[in-house]
């Protein structure tokens, strides 16, 4: 199988040799009944243990994983009639940002992704999933006109971050994703964001800025990648698994933190290995959450995403201050 | 002893070195990092710590900014007495902040309040890079964002001096929240009319640039400054090339069309009591 993970390979090991039992049982005579259920009960149980209690950098694996379902693959389980649209009218289309209009449950809705490649040739078109400016002006762009037409967004969060390049930086990477946050903070539709990948950053943030804001179970949402923080905290990129469980980028995490409002829970292994269910596992959530975001006006909106980001962040009040006065 | 023989002894008297020898008591003396000039820090304070020889922009401390930019005795300071808290127990990180806390005399890597310049009345923040590298961590991002909504309380503009590495890695994700916090009380602010002034100083990067700084009706930048989102060795070790020598400077910015003005240090409090002084009048004028 492609994409095995390291902390996984029990599992996998253990139901390869119940297949070759199998197998074995019906060439042969023998009978293997009594041991193939009991190693399945093994691997059931194995399954549990593995599964159950995954470290960060299990899941930073996972959430990684180079089969992992991506915006383009949700869209088609989760919409009909969808229709992709291109261009920030400006300059370019980037196609590391996907987005157009859909309905969902009969609900006409916007709906906008990072979008990284299947396989090398699509990656290279997609940069990656790592998106310059105008592919977060084409975002922008389109959450404009769900404004004006009063249609719901949904945006779907995966990406290493923004892409650091020099055109980037010429056409005003800083720029395009402040644009967005500013802009995000004032739309008058419900806006729903779901981490299914990578939440890298700023790059991600720039289309996160919503009045939920949810994540798959093995997805990762930080301010730095694990080996960036390890190669500026202890100058030494391969300490990536420690930092990632120093910085607290998993989806248990946030929601400690205040960051996120609903796990969504994942198919055993991650999304990978169920497409159709883990969309199914998104859908109840996303449902729910347009659903109570349905009756709030159009000021409500606006003032509730305010106070949800108001909220975050942690500091004390002291009373012995310096200061020149 | 034994021992003995393992220890290198050391056998030449150590020479002050060049660049020791330099050295005046401390802080009477300045050396200019550019043109290696060494002039009287007296003097140098007095032109606002731009060199007078190569015009080099020296970093400011947030109180010498506000001194040398408001109108005397105007100046309120607000929340003063917040500081951080650790939400992801880094180790070390209090102490540190602490530490920053003693050297600045300030709370945070920003300080607020309000005052005037040219007589017109302003809610004001200012980083200083020399708390964490001005980096945005949650009282930054709040202190930012109480000074934004005390602005649209109080109808007056506000004026932002960034200087900051970006992000504070030590509260994780909390400080990315930041950049969306600090945005969208801009956005808020701008829609009752508020008018929002960015003034970029070295350096204005990462998770700051790509929120507050970049967010003003009108974006300045003082000269030189390293203004940018992604840092310049990680762009280079992306793209596997040489970045021209000006890259991610103020300069640079202006030329490719993302900021209004590069403004002197000089030229700073009369520019921008013109900027403030042409908004206020708006409307009431009939000929």
């Amino acid at each position: 199988m492609v994409g095995e993970l390291e902390f996984e390979k029990p599992v996998i090991e253990l139901r390869k040799k119940i297949v070759e039992l199998k197998e074995f049982t019906k060439t042969t005579d023998v009978d293997l009944t009594d041991e193939i259920e009991k190693l399945e009960t093994r691997l059931e149980k194995l399954e549990n243990d593995i599964y159950g209690n995954m470290k960060p950098w299990d899941r930073v694996q996972i959430a990684r994983h180079p089969e992992r379902p991506t915006t383009l693959d949700y869209i088609e389980q989760l919409f009909s009639q969808f229709l992709e649209v291109h261009g920030d009218r400006y300059f370019g289309d980037d196609e590391a940002i996907v987005g157009g209009i859909a309905k969902y449950h009969g609900l006409p809705v916007t709906v906008i992704g990072h979008q990284r490649g299947k396989d090398t040739k699509e990656n290279i078109r997609r940069n990656f999933g790592m998106p310059h400016p105008e592919g977060y002006r084409k975002a922008l762009r389109l959450m404009k006109q769900a404004d004006k037409f009063n249609r719901p967004i949904i945006c779907f969060i995966d990406t290493k971050g923004a892409y650091p390049g020099k055109a980037a930086e010429e056409r005003g990477q800083s720029e395009a994703i402040a644009k967005n946050l500013f802009e995000m903070a004032g739309l008058t539709v419900p806006v729903v964001c779901i981490v299914i990948g990578e939440g890298g950053s700023g790059g991600a943030l720039a289309l996160g800025v919503g009045n939920h804001v949810h994540m798959l179970e093995n997805s990762t949402y930080s301010v730095i990648s694990p080996e960036g923080a390890a190669s500026i905290l202890w100058k030494d990129a391969s300490l990536a698994k420690k930092a990632a469980e120093t910085m607290r980028i998993t989806a248990p995490d946030l929601k400690e933190l205040g960051v996120i409002d609903e796990i969504i829970p994942e198919v055993k292994g991650g999304a990978h290995k169920d497409v159709v269910a883990q969309a199914q596992a998104i859908d109840v959530v996303l449902k729910e959450s347009l659903k109570s975001l349905q009756h709030l006006t159009k000021e409500e909106l606006i003032q509730h995403r305010y106070d949800k980001f108001k909220k975050m962040g942690q500091f004390q009040k002291i009373d012995d201050f310096i200061g020149i006065q | 002893m034994l021992k003995d023989l393992f220890v290198k002894k050391k056998k030449y008297a150590a020479i002050p070195s060049e660049h020791a020898k330099q050295d005046v008591p401390e802080g009477i003396m300045t050396k200019c990092p550019n043109c290696k000039k060494i002039m009287y820090t007296k003097e140098l304070s007095k032109s606002l710590m731009v060199c007078m020889n190569c015009d080099h922009h020296f970093p400011m401390s947030a109180y010498e900014r506000i001194e040398g930019l408001l109108d005397e005795g105007t100046f309120i300071e607000y929340d003063k007495n917040m500081i951080s808290e650790n939400p992801l127990n880094f180790p070390d990180y209090l102490n540190k902040v602490e530490k920053d806390r003693q050297k600045t005399k300030l709370n945070e890597a920003v300080l607020t309040g309000e005052g005037e310049i040219s007589g017109c009345k302003l809610v004001i923040a200012v980083m200083d890079s020399g708390f964490r590298m001005g980096s945005m961590g949650s009282v930054v991002g709040e202190k930012i964002t109480r000074a934004i909504e005390k602005a649209m309380e109080l109808k007056v503009p506000f004026l932002i001096f960034t200087a900051s590495g970006g992000a504070r890695m030590q509260e994780g994700v909390l400080s990315l929240m930041q950049m969306a916090k600090t945005s969208s009380a801009l956005k808020l602010f701008s829609d009752q009319g508020g008018l929002i002034i960015t003034v970029m100083t070295h350096p204005t990067t990462g998770g700051v640039s790509a929120s507050f700084a970049s967010l003003g009706d009108y974006n300045f930048a003082e000269p030189r400054a390293l203004i940018g989102f992604a840092g310049r060795r990680i762009i280079e070790q992306t793209i596997r090339e040489e970045l021209p020598e000006d890259f991610q400077t103020s300069e640079f910015l202006l030329k490719h069309g993302q900021l209004d003005a590069v403004i002197h240090r000089h030229d700073l409090k009369e520019t921008l009591g013109n900027v403030l002084e042409l908004h206020q009048v708006g409307g009431e004028v009939r000929w």
